[in-house]
């Protein structure tokens, strides 16, 4: 096998290299590859310096051709200086016989997406065995397969909306929401099952949260909702609606002294101090009552509302402690029972 | 079954026969309103029920439905991008051909657990070629034929594509180049239009 060498025409080489430059001992480009001709447009290659077209930016140092020939055979990093939207190309030059300068050989790398936005490259362009339309199908691909997880997250975080908005459970105490309680309400009225409803306000709560950080807060919802439910029938409803506010619906049970009863037990109890991580958690409880058989015609809202009212009324009395809408009322002024 | 082809399917009917038809389709093959997820895989035989009930509600064949859902997914202009990924198998509708033996790798690329279509061509002479198509979905090669059909216009050459029936592993499609540059064909940049 002969070691001599080897003859390639400027088209045939084109055909293998596209992107090449064939650069004379003297530095100026005697050749250059149809692509690159492509992307450098109006700007001619043939003829011109190397240097003044090209930097190689790495590895260093490499200013003149002779610097060049020192790098036979290694990865270059070349930047155009005509061609501004290229950051970067990767090339290899090799020295070619006697003092005839040397062969460059270049390539887009990550940067070949752009450029064949911006120089309308098409698959001709590229060399047969150029990985470059295999690249540019890939960014395709995936770019089709984000879309499309991403529809897919949509339509999963609106099923998850739906889903939050149909829930019935708080999720922090594992209570009923006020959803659910205006749905067991509204069941009962109109299934005429009478019942007794108490409005439990914390007291001391915030006091609680500021001093002591949320999760002494959340610490402190949990205990009042293992409180309330041990203290209820599996029937009743009991629900969280608001920050430190709970309903409790007490289904069939509408003798006052018995819920008064109910009221005092949650309120002793809850009153006991809770441990959370070390510190002391105290507070209590205002509770308004109202039952459903003193209404001709009981309706939810207007039984919350007189709830309430109760139950600001044993705030105003010093909290700790339960009343019954109606039952405070001075006997001259029936119209406003509280 | 990848639920890319289920919900190809579910496009499929809700694009061209309507939302009733994929109402109706979809109760009856008990998959819901909602439909198919793309990237979820489903049980081969819900892919076989959507295709029966399609069967019924559209009152069409099989083979009918197989091969319009082929032509379909090419040039139905509201989802480019299968359209695209197969254009970048060649620059004739010849090298096209050649490259469809790649196509279940192409897709194991994009999607590894995606199972596509082996297929297997062989050029009878260069105006006349068998294409081999083994896939475990019953009547594939009807939505090679459509598929192909679509391809052609794209390409703008002119081809005539038969299924020519089972062989003993697969699936037979005989396609017949007529011209090649027939018609001016679809525009193909390779830098997909940000939009």
């Amino acid at each position: 096998m002969t070691k001599g060498p080897m003859q390639i025409d400027r088209q045939a080489l084109n055909c293998v290299m596209p992107m090449h430059l064939w650069v004379s001992g003297r530095g100026v480009i005697e050749s250059a590859g149809s692509t690159l001709r492509k992307v450098f447009g109006a700007v001619q290659l043939e003829g011109a310096s190397f240097f003044d077209l090209f930097e190689v930016r790495r590895p260093g140092g490499v200013l003149t051709l002779a610097d060049m020939r020192r790098h036979d055979g290694e990865r270059l990093q070349i930047i155009p200086k005509e061609v501004g939207d290229v950051q970067g190309l990767r090339g290899i030059a090799v020295c070619l016989p006697a003092n005839e300068g040397v062969l460059v050989n270049l390539s887009f790398g990550i940067d070949v997406i752009k450029a064949v936005a911006t120089h309308h490259l098409t698959d001709a362009d590229f060399a047969a065995t150029d990985l470059a339309m295999e690249l540019l199908y890939l960014v395709e691909a995936k770019t089709a397969v984000t879309d499309e997880l991403r529809q897919m997250n949509l339509r999963l975080q609106g099923a998850r909306d739906a889903a939050e908005e149909q829930a019935l459970t708080d999720t922090l105490t594992g209570l009923r929401n006020r959803r659910a309680l205006d749905v067991a309400m509204s069941m009962m009225i109109d299934r005429k099952v009478p019942f007794g409803l108490m409005h439990i306000d914390l007291d001391y709560f915030k006091a609680v949260n500021d001093t002591l950080g949320h999760a002494a807060g959340d610490f402190v919802l949990q205990v009042v909702a293992k409180v309330l439910l041990s203290q209820t029938r599996a029937g009743d409803t009991v629900a969280r609606v608001g920050g430190d506010e709970f309903v409790v619906v007490f289904k069939d049970l509408t003798d006052p002294d018995k819920l008064f009863n109910i009221a005092k037990r949650v309120v002793e109890k809850l009153t006991e101090p809770s441990d959370f991580q070390g510190q002391v958690c105290r507070i209590s409880a205002s509770i308004g009552i109202t039952i459903s058989t003193d209404y001709a015609q009981p309706s939810a809202d207007k039984m919350l509302s007189d709830a309430d009212e109760a139950l600001y009324a044993s705030k105003n009395a010093g909290r700790g402690q339960a009343k019954l809408f109606g039952n405070v009322a001075p006997p001259d002024l029936p119209e406003k029972r509280v | 079954m990848h639920g890319l082809i289920n919900r190809a399917i579910q496009c499929y009917v809700r694009d061209m026969h309507g939302e009733t038809a994929w109402a109706q389709i979809s109760r009856q093959s008990g998959i819901g309103l909602d439909g198919f997820e793309a990237m979820q895989t489903y049980d081969r035989a819900m892919t076989e029920s959507l295709l029966a009930a399609s069967v019924r509600v559209l009152m069409r064949p099989r083979e009918t439905i197989l091969e319009d859902l082929g032509t379909f997914l090419v040039s139905n202009h509201s989802s480019d991008a299968l359209r695209r990924l197969l254009r970048f198998g060649g620059v004739t509708f010849k090298d096209f051909l050649h490259t469809l033996e790649d196509t279940p790798g192409r897709g194991k690329l994009a999607l590894p657990d995606l199972d596509l279509p082996v297929m297997d061509l062989y050029e009878i002479n260069p105006s006349i070629y068998m294409l081999q198509c083994r896939f475990p979905l019953e009547g594939a090669g009807h939505v090679i034929v459509g598929l192909l059909r679509a391809m052609a216009d794209d390409y703008g050459a002119l081809a005539l594509l038969d299924h020519d029936g089972y062989s003993l592993d697969g699936e037979m499609v005989l396609i017949q180049l007529l011209e090649v540059s027939y018609a001016q064909g679809r525009s193909f940049d390779l830098a997909a239009r940000a939009d």
